[in-house]
């Protein structure tokens, strides 16, 4: 990781420490010196504080971690778990959403159909992917890469990572509300195996357009709702300030949606969280994408609509 | 003005409305007194700028189906608490206010019932409960009235009339709008006809789901559709300005995501006609077969 890499204010120690260790490692080489006792107590003292630090993060904690600037992004998970990826663009409609990608690719040499949102690692490129929130005719766009891929017989992954649809004048024009819905009509009768990641922010309706499967797996630090703890807390306690209070009552964390049995499966990150080691977070997923889709497979189509139909209708909490 | 204090403000003038003890009515579009008598006989509309005056999906119910057609169902289906959720007060609480408030027991209405004969299923939203937003058991009526229509070959008419989704049930109330989505596709699927009316206000995960899935999309004059809502957008947008006519429905048509703009006291009509149209034989199975 970068020296001016960004860290968290929870995580501060953690890093501090690890900086002195690399700093007497380097110079116990350069200065052909024996510190080895002295590494040796500080790494057992990260261990330590990395345990205390990462082992009960908060729902506010885990959402900050969602939003780490280096966490990866979906193109950074798919350049690792598949191979010939090949980007489609454009709705056919009115444009090309950039805050959108998707495309074919290869899982362990097996073609899929793959969909998500991608943000930006600098300025330029953030605003070009509009910080990840599509309009319209990114879920457009989307929508017709999934429907190509089931009409040749492909799997859907669809990486989900957004704060929200883009809440602006055009993408209202042009039907952002209508986009949405018809993503999730279609997606529940695709007639192929549909696996759903939550990468790290599940914002709301921006992101459940992407987000109806067969199986719904969700990272550790990920968050998924229908409101940001910000944005819930201007509401509830008329400030952002309140945000931690937020992020608890709205039970928005992995474990939580876990419980919940609005999700399948969370997928565990390296610890400390995804943006710690890219690589490994990415192996992680991909392992439960790859038997996920193992099972689906032994599924006819009929069986995978009439399943996943049946697993929507059996989420709620009512009484009768 | 954020989503709560809206919630409340909104069911402050609603209650005062829609319980006219008052002889006189006052027209929030433009300021016209008319007698609640006239009132009830114009279908709540303004007879001086033809405002539509909000009506309870009691009424909606009574203006729409044959007289006496209606059955109620599911009528007793009432959200839980899952999250234990709590705000200014407990959402538990909040449930409570909301049922003695609009007197059901969720934010929609649903039933069978005739219009002009044809056998139709129906939901209708209220905002008096909790602004017409999205929870479980809402939902869960959707879904029980979408298969009531697809076992005895209905159409389905929802009357939307939301804010959105219901922050109390979180991600529950965000699986509602898959929910509701898979199992209208399935209703498509069955060849059935589904129309959808958009009143004021219609909004968020309501608009983003059901509210637009509709063969064919209905709404009422001036009533106000969109996905986000006009505050949340000033404030992401850093402005105070938005477009004239911005997510009003006139609007909303012009940019293709309406196909009519029907007054109130034309809808019963209209959709009659429509259902007499496309599916006068109550849905048939098979499409007829080419001439
Ligand atoms: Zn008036």
């Amino acid at each position: 990781m970068a020296e001016n890499a960004f860290h968290l204010d929870f995580e501060q120690p953690v890093i501090a420490l690890e900086k002195r260790i690399a700093e007497l490692s380097q110079q116990a080489e350069s200065d052909g010196l024996d510190l080895s006792e002295e590494i040796g107590r500080l790494e057992e003292r990260a261990e330590d504080l990395r345990q205390r630090v990462y082992r009960d993060l908060t729902p506010w904690q885990r959402v900050q971690l969602s939003r780490h600037p280096q966490r990866p992004y979906t193109l950074d998970y798919l350049t690792r778990m598949t191979s010939d990826f090949v980007e489609l663009h454009g709705d056919r409609a009115y444009g090309d959403d950039a805050a959108v990608v998707g495309g074919a690719a290869r899982l362990d040499g097996e073609p899929i159909m793959v969909v998500g949102m991608q943000s930006g690692r600098n300025v330029a490129e953030r605003q070009r992917r509009n910080f990840g929130m599509p309009h319209p005719e990114g879920y457009r766009k989307a929508l017709r890469i999934m429907h190509l891929g089931a009409r040749f017989g492909l799997p859907v992954l669809s990486l989900v990572d957004t704060s929200a649809a883009y809440p602006g004048v055009e993408a209202e024009y042009r039907g952002q509300a209508e986009a949405i819905a018809r993503c999730m009509y279609e997606m529940s009768h695709l007639p192929v195996p549909v696996v759903v990641v939550i990468l790290s922010q599940g914002g709301s309706g921006g992101a459940i357009a992407l987000g109806v499967g067969d199986r719904i797996l969700m990272l550790e630090n990920a968050w998924y709702g229908v409101i940001a703890p910000e944005a819930c807390s201007t509401i509830l306690f008329k400030t952002r300030e309140r945000k931690e209070e937020a992020a608890d009552a709205l039970k928005l964390t992995a474990s939580d949606l876990h419980e919940q049995k609005i999700i399948d499966q969370i997928v565990p990150e390296p610890f400390g969280g995804a943006h710690r080691d890219w690589d490994e977070a990415a192996a992680l997923l991909k392992r439960r994408v790859t038997e996920a889709l193992a099972e689906l497979r032994l599924l006819s189509a009929e069986e995978l609509v009439r399943n996943r139909v049946e697993k929507y209708c059996a989420m709620g909490a009512y009484s009768d | 003005m954020n989503w709560l204090e809206r919630m409340k403000s909104g069911l402050k003038t609603r209650i005062k409305r829609e319980i006219p003890q008052g002889i006189w009515q006052q027209c929030t579009h433009c300021g016209h007194s008319t007698y609640t008598m006239a009132l009830e006989r114009n279908y709540w509309i303004c007879p001086e700028c033809t405002g539509h005056y909000p009506i309870s999906s009691r009424q909606y119910a009574s203006l729409l189906l044959d007289e006496d057609s209606f059955a109620e169902m599911d009528a007793t289906v009432t959200s839980s608490d899952p999250l234990r959720f709590r705000d200014t007060k407990r959402y538990s609480e909040r449930l409570r206010a909301a049922r003695r408030l609009s007197g059901l027991n969720e934010a929609i209405l649903t039933g069978i019932g005739t219009m002009g004969g044809h056998p139709v299923a129906l939901g209708v939203m209220d905002t008096r409960f909790i602004m017409g937003s999205l929870g479980s058991a809402t939902g869960e009526k959707i879904v029980r009235l979408i298969d009531r229509a697809r076992v005895d070959r209905r159409c389905l008419l929802l009357v939307c009339q939301s804010g959105g989704a219901r922050m109390m049930e979180s991600a529950f109330s965000l699986m509602q709008m898959a929910k509701i989505s898979a199992k209208l596709r399935q209703l498509a699927e069955d060849r059935l006809l589904y129309i959808t009316v958009l009143t004021d206000p219609t909004y968020g995960g309501v608009t983003a789901s059901f509210g637009m899935l509709g063969d064919i999309i209905l709404a009422e004059p001036r009533a106000r559709v969109g996905f986000a809502g006009q505050n949340v957008i000033k404030q992401f947008l850093g402005t105070d300005e938005l477009p004239e006519d911005f997510q009003i429905a006139e609007s909303v048509l012009q940019h293709g995501f309406v196909d009519r703009i029907v007054s109130r006291d034309q809808l019963a009509v209209e959709i009659v006609r429509l259902i007499a149209l496309l599916a006068p034989d109550g849905n048939p199975q098979e499409p007829p077969a080419a001439p």
